[in-house]
């Protein structure tokens, strides 16, 4: 049932990536259960701003879970405690009255702080760039049904392309290892027809990308996966180790 | 006054894009390079159009204001994408899909380009399988298709609940492809402030670095806006946060027509509002229409014990249940188009029938289709739907069904094109939701990402072309030009501007003021005295925004409240335009429905005597009204009938 709580918010703020962060003390009062975790920031920032301050800084977009901008790290886990939701998703119904909620942005030294909670995560993009494709210009494609998929290849590769980007699996990632995220896609293309042609490349360009932006290694944890918002699979991450020394062998 | 030329290619409907293919000036690979092309927006359609673009061999710089291009807002699209691949064996073609469109969007896009959209659809689900998509298959290994509304085909393709992710990382894929060639270069964290026209014609780009607040010029030979719809406009609705008119809003007032404003599609299945402090509405997918019933109480004593709490949805027999749509719409059911579901459900929670402690909610029961295909087979086809519904609302639909109502999601106006996709300014396009051209008064469901996805693949690398033939000896152009300058002084002067008012008033509490307005008197039920009402009322928030808005901080640094400021002063035009076109069209159509023109059963009654136009509104200065341009529609291939989804 809906109700409202009072809570006790710490924030870290920080002015820029070299500048020193700390964490600013806030109270709220009269928050409603059924308001989700950026609509209780909202009302803080509109506290904040109605005093002549500045806004607390956060990255949001879609505020359904699916864009992957939103990247708190909430009382330790990233996008909170619920399972499988992003912070957007998060709502104050998990939270009880007079409750201390710690909020950090993601912690990486591949993800530095722009300001406050909001992180620089290009460093995806240039994975991304280095080989997360299958190399087809626009047109001149045969047709759709040309190539029969099985159903449980496809849904198998669909589950591991429903990852979102967000960068939570590096946030909870004791390495900060970005292997959740380059399986996910390694996988998703390595499953599909269209994307075996070029396996052995991609795998290949994309860790080596991966290594060179200082993104840790994995050492099995399964951090990654249990905190994924998305619930994708450290299954992806012995795909990937398969689908690099087989094309390591062949080299 | 101007005249309007849509510049439609001669001959039979179908032969058209044909015949303009095959007579277009084309660009040589040597003198491809030579050309920079701007894009702004990287969603479906800027970011298909960027890729595509890049690898035809221009030059392309391509912006957008999130920190990735995969984060644009069409990634939220859930249910799918529309294509006359005729899979199914069920009586599709391009045809049929052409004339479900042309009908869907009752009778206001032009055919010329609805016909090419239709064509084009099939190569687009080509292409993104080439991509790795992976869209739903059969046992077989084959594609599956559902059903959406407006249409008696299975003709959507699917990817789980979250296709338009799956589309989006496709393109972002092909994109990201482009920018390892060094063909794409990309700016995020960047918003476009001006277009800067030299000569008449686009050259550029004024756009802020969201990080650094510094102010940049881009030049380019031809500028792109892939920049999506203005349904914020309304402060709550589907659209991200981020999501704004704000580049449309620049082009219109350098000259490019805004083509029927009043054209906002309300979505009938959305999570109802729970507050004042809701920030945002969620979408639940059309698609969950093929399997949930939608229904409200027979009796009106049912309705008043559920709103007060005292019964459940489960408490009421099949024989107190209303299921109004099935009632109503036999032949289609529960999948009439969105306009049609919408009406239909506010008429009910008009009358008191309404199922949530506001009233204003309907019932989305899934219970039946547990019953006939089994709990498993419902959650394969919708999980992750039920279970972002059941995250947000703390209720589970495999129990309880769903709470419903209409929220804001989409808007077929937009920047007015030709059949080019080029605005009223030469060298500048405008592509996806951000342009007028495809959906007409009403957009049936799973064909936004297929005009997008046509416009970026297949029509905009075409039709650029032929523009930029004429372009190959014009050289690259020096940002010190004065009319940089002087767009870049314009820019900073609003900036300055809006910082020195130190008001009172935070930009969210005037947003949330124009959008009650906007829902109030230009959402989905309008009156003459109502759009009235919201032009003066409209006038008096934005004298209220410039003298009381307060923004801190610095503008020369990162600075988010600046951010929205600058977008807000764009809504507050662009409701205007809303009003004042929905003012003029005295007819009710599509997504637009003025109460005073309605038949006795309560649809849509159109005037296609006198409003069977685009209305093409030209700026004509900060402190008078727009002019009215008219591009009459004229149908060869269709007749215009009054649409009906009963028989």
């Amino acid at each position: 049932m809906e109700k409202n709580i009072n809570i006790t918010l710490k924030v870290w703020r920080q002015r820029g990536p070299q500048e020193k962060g700390a964490f600013e003390t806030h109270q709220l009062e009269n928050i409603s259960t059924e308001s989700s975790f950026l609509e209780m920031l909202d009302v803080l920032n509109e506290k904040l701003v109605k005093g002549g301050q500045e806004p607390v800084v956060f990255d949001h977009d879609c505020r359904e879970g699916i864009c992957g901008m939103c990247s708190l790290y909430i009382n330790g886990h990233p996008h909170g405690k619920d399972t499988e939701v992003t912070t957007c998703q998060l709502h104050m119904r998990r939270f009880n009255d007079g409750d201390t909620i710690t909020i950090e942005p993601w912690r990486s030294a591949a993800f530095p702080v722009i300001r406050d909670l909001m992180v620089d995560r290009s460093a995806y993009d240039k994975i991304m760039q280095a080989g997360g494709y299958t190399s087809v210009n626009t047109g001149g494609i045969p047709d759709a049904n040309a190539i029969p998929i099985p159903k449980t290849i496809a849904d198998e590769a669909m589950d591991a392309a429903s990852c979102i980007g967000c960068g939570a699996c590096v946030a909870a990632c004791k390495n900060g290892s970005a292997m959740l995220f380059v399986s996910a896609k390694v996988s998703q293309l390595a499953l599909l027809p269209q994307g075996k042609v070029e396996a052995a490349k991609r795998v290949k360009a994309m860790i080596a990308k991966m290594d060179e932006l200082g993104f840790g290694n994995c050492t099995n944890t399964r951090a990654c996966e249990a905190e994924c918002p998305k619930g994708v699979s450290i299954s992806n991450i012995a795909r990937l180790n398969r689908e690099f020394i087989c094309a390591k062998l062949k080299d | 006054m101007a005249t309007i030329d849509s510049k439609i290619p001669k001959g039979p409907l179908a032969q058209k894009w044909t015949n303009y293919k095959n007579h277009q000036k084309l660009v040589n690979p040597a003198n491809k390079r030579k050309l920079d092309i701007i894009v702004v927006g990287t969603g479906l359609a800027g970011a298909s159009a960027a890729a595509s673009l890049g690898a035809l061999g221009f030059n392309v710089l391509n912006f957008c204001i999130q920190d990735s291009p995969r984060r644009a807002h069409s990634i939220a699209a859930q249910g799918g994408i529309n294509a006359a691949k005729n899979y199914q064996n069920d009586g599709d073609s391009v045809y049929r899909l052409f004339y479900d469109t042309i009908k869907g969007g009752d009778y206001r896009a032009r055919e010329a380009n609805v016909y090419r959209l239709a064509e084009v659809s099939n190569s687009i689900i080509d292409q993104c399988v080439a991509q790795g998509v992976p869209f739903a298959r059969e046992y077989g290994g084959l594609l599956d298709n559902r059903s959406f509304g407006g249409a008696q085909v299975s003709r959507t393709f699917y990817a789980k609940g979250q296709t338009g992710q799956q589309l989006l990382l496709g393109a972002y894929s092909a994109l990201s492809r482009q920018v390892n060639k060094g063909t794409v270069k990309l700016y995020t964290r960047y918003e476009m402030l001006d277009v800067v026209i030299i000569e008449g014609r686009a050259r550029g780009i004024i756009a802020r670095n969201l990080v650094t607040g510094k102010i940049e010029r881009f030049f380019g030979h031809a500028v792109v806006i892939g920049t999506g719809g203005y349904g914020n406009t309304y402060f709550l609705s589907t659209n991200a946060m981020g999501s704004n008119g704000s580049a449309a809003m620049q082009i219109y007032r350098k000259g490019a027509y805004f083509a029927n404003p009043c054209y906002a599609q309300i979505h009938p299945t959305c999570i109802p509002v729970h507050g004042d402090i809701q920030s945002k509405l969620t979408l639940m997918s059309e698609s969950l229409r093929n399997d949930g019933r939608i229904w409200v109480p027979k009796k009106l004593e049912d309705a008043k014990a559920i709103q007060e709490g005292r019964k459940t949805a489960n408490d009421i027999p099949d024989e107190d249940r209303d299921f109004y749509l099935e009632r109503r719409y036999p032949a289609f059911g529960n999948l009439v188009p969105r306009d049609v579901a919408s009406r239909a459900a506010k008429e009910r929670c008009d009358k008191g029938y309404g199922v949530n402690n506001t009233g204003l909610a309907v019932y989305l029961d899934f219970k039946y289709a547990i019953q006939r295909l089994g709990a498993d087979v419902v959650a394969q086809k919708y999980g992750n739907l039920f279970q972002m519904y059941e995250k947000i609302t703390d209720e589970n639909p495999y129990e309880v069904p769903m709470k419903i109502f209409p929220a804001i999601h989409y808007t077929m106006g937009g920047i007015w094109v030709d059949y080019e996709l080029m605005t009223s300014i030469p060298g500048l396009f405008a592509i996806g939701e951000a342009n007028f051209s495809d959906h007409g008064a009403n957009r049936l469901g799973a064909s936004a990402l297929m005009q997008g996805l046509a416009d970026g693949y297949f029509v905009l690398p075409y039709t650029i072309q032929n523009y930029l033939a004429d372009q190959i000896q014009v050289a690259r152009m020096s940002t010190d030009l004065p009319e940089f300058v002087e767009a870049e002084k314009a820019v900073q002067d609003k900036i300055n501007k809006l910082m020195s008012i130190r008001g009172k008033r935070s930009v969210d509490s005037i947003h949330k003021e124009l959008g009650h307005v906007m829902w109030e008197y230009v959402g989905m039920g309008r009156t003459k005295e109502g759009l009235e009402i919201a032009m003066k009322k409209l006038k008096e928030i934005k004298k209220e925004f410039w003298s009381n808005v307060f923004i801190p901080g610095e503008a020369n640094t990162l600075n988010t409240e600046l951010e929205k400021a600058l977008r807000l002063s764009d809504f507050l035009e662009i409701g205007y335009l809303m009003a004042i076109d929905g003012y003029n069209r005295n007819e009710s159509c599509g997504g637009h429905f003025r109460e005073e023109f309605q038949t006795e059963e309560g649809e849509a009654l159109r005037q296609d005597d006198q409003y069977s136009y685009v209305a093409c509104w030209k700026y004509t200065g900060e402190n008078s009204d727009p002019e009215l341009l008219k591009e009459p529609l004229d149908y060869e291939e269709t007749e215009r009938k009054t649409r009906n989804y009963k028989n």
